[in-house]
C-alpha cells in the first residue's frame, strides 16, 4: 500500500501563491509561502491567512448531547454560552490527553468541536466508544474547510470581507457570504486578535481569494508553529500527549475538577492531591546558541531532568524558546538549566508564561 | 538559480572553489533558497579533519536543521567569523559573503569526482 498525503481543498491556490508545503499529520500542507520569519511578522503587526482545512470538524447533536460532552470533556460546557467557543480536552481514564480542542456551541442541543488533524480519526473513535441514546456524531471533516486569519488587522479585514463587524473574543456568528453559510468565530492560535472561519468546502477558493484582496498574507504551519509556541500554546503529539494531563501542561484552568463527573476525572484528582510528577515549562536560550528543538535534553547541574517538546527561534523576540516537562523542584520561574544541543550544553532559563504578549490581544 | 561557472559542486548541495591546496566551501544558491531563513550556522573547528561526504557543520533555518557535508577530505583552517553575528548571509551571498569554512586539502584526487557546474544544474533542474 502506498501512502498518499491528503489534499485540502485550497492546495491548488495555495500552490499558485507559492506554497511549499511538508508533511503534516498525513496532510501535504504549506510549510512556508515566502518566509517563515516575514509570515511571523505578518501575523504579529499586520494579518496573515491560514489554511486550517485539515483540522477535523465534528457535530454532536441530540437532545442528550449537553449532558454527554459533559461527561466525554475536560472543561465546564456550563460556563460556555450560546454562540460562544471553548479550549476543552478529550482525555483518557488516566487523565491523559487524547486531544485538545475548541467546542463551538452552536445551539443548546448542537456542538462543533475542532479537533487537530491528526488525531481525527482516533477522536471520533473514542466518542462513537462512548456515544449514548439521545446523541448523534456526525463528522463533517471530508466537505467541510476552515481559514484561520490573525493579526491586528483582522478586524478591518472582516468588515471589508462580511461588511460587519468581527465577532468578539471567543464568540461566532454564521452569515451568509459567496452563497453558503460561514460559521466566523473570534478564534485563533496565534495569540493575536483573529477569526476562523468554518465553511463548506465549495466556498473555500471564493473565501480564499476575497481574503487576499483584503491584504491578508498567506501563511504556513512554519509561521503558525512559532506563534503559538511564543504564546505557549500546546501542540498535541509535541507537548501534549496520553501520558501527560493537563495538569501537568499547566492547564488546569481549562479543566473543571469540581465539575459533576467526566472521563479522567479520578485521575486527576488523584493526581492533584499526590501532587504534580511533572510541569510543562519555557525555557529561554540565555546564551548564544543554536534554536532549540523538540527532544534536547535539559539538565540542572550536570544531570538529566527532562527533555524539550517543542522549540524555536523565536521570531519576534531574537532568542531560542522551548517548552519542556520538568521536575516541579526545576519548574520555577528563574531556575537556571542547560539544554544539551549536539551535545553541548547551552545556558537556559524557566520563564513565566507566555514568551510573547501579543499589542492586538484583548482580554477574553 | 544562481550556479557559478568557476566551482565545483557536491551532489547535497556543498560548492567548492578551488586555489592552490585551498578549499572555500559553502553551500548552493539552491539550498539555501529550500532551506530558507538561516538563522544559525554551527560551523566545525579550526583543525578539524573532514571526510569528503561526512557531516562537517550544521546550517539551521526556522524550521530544521541540517547537515552540511565536506564535499573533500581537508583539515579545516578557517570558518567564516561573519556567519557567527549574521547566519542570513548564506541566504543574500551564498557564494561570497556567505562562505563556510576553508580546509587544506589532503586528498585533491577527490575533486575529479564533483560535479560541474553543467551537471549541478542538470541535478536542481
Amino acid at each position: 500500500m502506498t501512502f498518499q498525503p491528503r489534499r485540502t481543498t485550497l492546495f491548488d491556490q495555495q500552490k499558485a501563491a507559492g506554497a511549499r508545503c511538508v508533511n503534516f499529520g498525513g496532510w501535504e500542507m504549506p510549510v512556508q509561502f515566502t518566509s517563515i520569519i516575514e509570515e511571523h511578522q505578518a501575523v504579529r503587526t499586520t494579518c496573515g491567512v491560514f489554511d486550517i482545512s485539515h483540522m477535523g470538524e465534528v457535530f454532536v447533536s441530540g437532545p442528550r448531547a449537553f449532558a454527554w460532552l459533559q461527561h466525554m470533556l475536560a472543561n465546564d460546557l456550563s460556563k460556555c454560552p450560546a454562540d460562544g467557543a471553548q479550549y476543552t480536552f478529550l482525555l483518557n481514564e488516566r487523565g491523559g490527553v487524547i486531544d485538545d480542542l475548541i467546542v463551538y456551541r452552536m445551539a443548546d442541543d448542537n456542538f462543533l468541536l475542532l479537533v487537530n488533524a491528526a488525531k481525527i480519526e482516533e477522536d471520533v473513535a473514542w466518542l462513537e466508544q462512548h456515544v449514548n441514546d439521545g446523541v448523534t456524531i456526525d463528522n463533517r471533516s471530508d466537505t467541510m474547510s476552515a481559514l484561520a486569519v490573525q493579526g491586528p488587522q483582522a478586524p478591518r479585514v472582516f468588515r471589508e470581507v462580511f461588511q460587519c463587524e468581527m465577532p468578539a473574543r471567543n464568540s461566532f456568528v454564521t452569515l451568509e457570504k459567496c452563497r453558503g453559510a460561514v460559521i466566523a468565530a473570534g478564534t485563533g492560535y496565534t495569540g493575536e486578535t483573529g477569526f476562523e472561519l468554518f465553511f463548506s468546502s465549495s466556498l473555500a477558493a471564493d473565501l480564499w481569494h476575497a481574503l487576499l484582496q483584503a491584504g491578508v498574507k498567506p501563511c504556513g504551519l512554519g509561521a503558525r508553529d512559532t506563534l503559538r509556541l511564543e504564546m505557549c500554546y500546546p501542540l498535541n503529539g509535541s507537548d501534549l500527549s496520553p501520558d501527560r494531563t493537563p495538569l501537568e501542561a499547566g492547564l488546569a484552568m481549562f479543566v473543571a475538577l469540581d465539575k459533576a463527573d467526566f472521563i479522567g476525572r479520578d485521575a486527576l484528582a488523584a493526581q492533584q492531591a499526590a501532587g504534580l510528577p511533572s510541569k510543562l515549562v519555557a525555557l529561554r536560550m540565555t546564551e548564544k546558541a543554536p534554536p532549540p528543538r523538540a527532544h534536547y535534553p535539559v539538565l540542572v547541574d550536570g544531570q538529566l531532568v527532562g527533555e524539550t517538546t517543542s522549540g524555536a527561534l523565536s521570531p519576534s523576540l531574537g532568542e531560542g524558546i522551548a517548552l519542556a516537562y520538568l521536575p516541579p523542584d526545576f519548574a520555577q520561574p528563574g531556575q537556571v538549566v542547560k539544554i544539551d544541543i549536539r551535545g553541548r550544553p547551552f545556558a537556559a532559563v524557566v520563564e513565566k508564561k507566555p514568551f510573547y504578549r501579543p499589542s492586538s490581544n484583548r482580554p477574553s | 538559480m544562481n550556479v557559478p561557472n568557476d566551482l565545483q559542486y557536491a551532489e547535497t548541495h556543498e560548492w567548492i572553489r578551488v586555489e592552490g591546496d585551498t578549499g572555500t566551501v559553502g553551500i548552493t544558491d539552491h539550498a539555501q533558497h529550500e532551506l530558507t531563513d538561516i538563522v544559525y550556522v554551527d560551523p566545525p573547528k579550526v583543525g578539524a579533519v573532514l571526510t569528503g561526504g561526512q557531516p562537517a557543520a550544521v546550517v539551521e533555518s526556522v524550521k530544521a536543521a541540517s547537515d552540511i557535508y565536506s564535499p573533500v577530505d581537508g583539515e579545516v583552517i578557517a570558518v567564516n567569523p561573519a556567519l557567527a553575528s549574521e547566519p542570513a548571509l548564506v541566504n543574500t551571498s551564498p557564494y561570497e559573503s556567505g562562505w563556510l569554512y576553508q580546509l587544506r586539502l589532503t586528498n585533491p584526487a577527490q575533486l575529479e569526482a564533483l560535479k560541474s557546474p553543467e551537471t549541478y544544474r542538470a541535478q536542481i533542474g
